[in-house]
């Protein structure tokens, strides 16, 4: 199953691999494969990331989301169908050169890349990926509020041990590709929030956060219209504050080796 | 005779020109008019982004209803364009696209337009969906967010575009010249 699809001539071994490695995830992996959606109930919800300076609950509408973050297999698929997302058409403004640089060729994946999680994508490629499957990026507080879930449990943030194991994920080297998907499911149903890859969010440059809060003054007035930047309300949640430290640092064009994403779209039944 | 054959044969050469003008170069991959974006302005019309192309221009983001800062940011452009000569003026195209796509319909653009006199010849205030918005921003490197009270948070950069749509300069300087900037406008238009 391992090593690299030759661009050209493989086109015959690539199709029986595809086939092997769909066999495979029939088998194994099931929900993987028909990028499935579940839906989220709606809530109101405490994110570290308030919209008023006073800590009022979020309000979170239903909407469904990807079960698992997208693959490179979906993204392969994806760039087929969409050439001028492949890495060597696409326009420079939407995406640095790096983009989707850990596949062996512009138009073939490893055997074994099939079922990780895609990543050195920007934010402009994620988002015509979703737009393809009539879905969008989550917005920040909607991928907030499924996160916070554990296997049990919708809002597992003040248990430590949900915390620790967040944070004994990001205290791993990076470097090395990430694991396949097919992660314990959350009480929602999804899996691989957390463990496998850091995930693109719609509104990543709404992320605007204040290196100090004592910066509340007069260069914020300066830089940011209406109530300045944000206060982060729960310090000690540092496994979702590193989420928002790094989104809020990228721009739309950058990608990395551990950034990918999911969609979410409207609930079944619901108007678009 | 002769004169009808150099016409016939200029009708025959101007073929091939009229057929290169419908097809134009294609766009720079590093160009802000590869977003194909739909926006409106104030006067109702539409139009995509890329048929700004053609002109240099200079480009920001705002809202209408903004107490402090985007006048801010109208008076800047107005000082930096005072930097100019009329030649320099009318060769430059200002596009302002505002973050609040539930109040800022055309009338409301209008209706600023009218309040701070601006000549909406040269300047276009425009708006367009959410999503387009959005990406809009994530383009020119524009933070925002939707606050509870109606408000957004938002950085205020002035953008200068080439002809082409490259991005050639910016300014987070407010209220005041950028000499740097007004350097960099010059050096653009000046361009043949």
């Amino acid at each position: 199953m391992a090593g690299i699809v030759p661009g050209v001539k493989g086109a015959a071994r690539r199709s029986g691999d595809r086939l092997a490695a769909t066999l495979f995830s029939l088998a194994w992996v099931v929900p993987a494969l028909a990028a499935d959606y579940v839906d989220v109930p709606g809530g109101a919800f405490q994110s570290v990331l308030p919209l008023a300076e006073t800590p009022l609950d979020v309000v979170i509408k239903p909407f469904a989301m990807r079960v698992e973050p997208v693959t490179n297999r979906e993204f392969l698929d994806f760039v087929q169908r969409n050439p001028q997302w492949r890495r060597d058409k696409v326009p420079a403004i939407f995406s640095e050169s790096r983009y989707l640089g850990h596949w062996p060729s512009a138009d073939a994946i490893a055997d074994t890349q099939s079922l990780q999680p895609v990543v050195m994508v920007s934010w402009f490629a994620a988002q015509a990926y979703c737009e393809s499957e009539n879905a969008r990026l989550p917005g920040w507080h909607e991928w907030e509020y499924v996160a916070a879930a554990d296997a049990t449990r919708s809002d597992a943030r003040t248990d430590p041990a949900w915390r620790n194991r967040i944070l004994s994920w990001y205290a791993r080297p990076s470097g090395s590709a990430p694991a396949a998907i097919g992660g314990e499911a959350n009480a929602y149903g999804l899996r691989d929030l957390h463990g496998l890859v850091w995930e693109w969010v719609d509104d990543f440059n709404a992320l605007m956060v204040s290196a100090d809060n004592r910066e509340q003054g007069d260069p914020d007035l300066m830089k940011f219209c209406g109530a300045g930047a944000l206060s982060m309300q729960d310090r000690d949640n540092y496994a979702v504050l590193m989420r928002i430290a790094m989104l809020s640092s990228l721009e739309g064009d950058d990608v990395t080796g551990n950034l990918g994403f999911r969609c979410v779209r409207p609930v079944t039944g619901a108007a678009p | 005779m002769i004169r009808i054959a150099a016409l016939i044969i200029g009708m025959i050469l101007s073929v091939p020109m009229s057929a290169r003008a419908v097809q134009p170069s294609p766009l720079p991959g590093d160009s802000v008019y590869q977003l194909d974006l739909a926006l409106v302005d104030q006067d109702a019309r539409s139009f995509r982004l890329a048929d700004l192309r053609g002109k240099p221009r200079l480009l920001t983001m705002f809202y209408a209803s903004c107490p402090y800062m985007c006048p801010l940011i109208i008076d800047t452009l107005r000082l930096t364009e005072r930097e100019l000569d009329a030649r320099q003026r009318d060769a430059l195209g200002v596009l302002m696209v505002s973050f609040d796509t539930a109040r800022d319909d055309p009338a409301a653009l209008k209706a600023l337009a009218g309040k701070r006199r601006i000549d909406t010849g040269r300047w276009s205030l425009a708006r367009a969906d959410a999503a387009g918005v959005r990406k809009f921003a994530a383009i020119l490197g524009i933070q925002y967010r939707a606050l509870d009270d109606g408000e957004f948070s938002h950085s205020s950069v002035l953008i200068l575009l080439d002809a082409e749509g490259r991005i050639a300069a910016r300014s987070e300087t407010m209220g005041k010249i950028d000499p740097a900037f007004v350097a960099r406008i010059r050096e653009v238009l000046g361009k043949p």
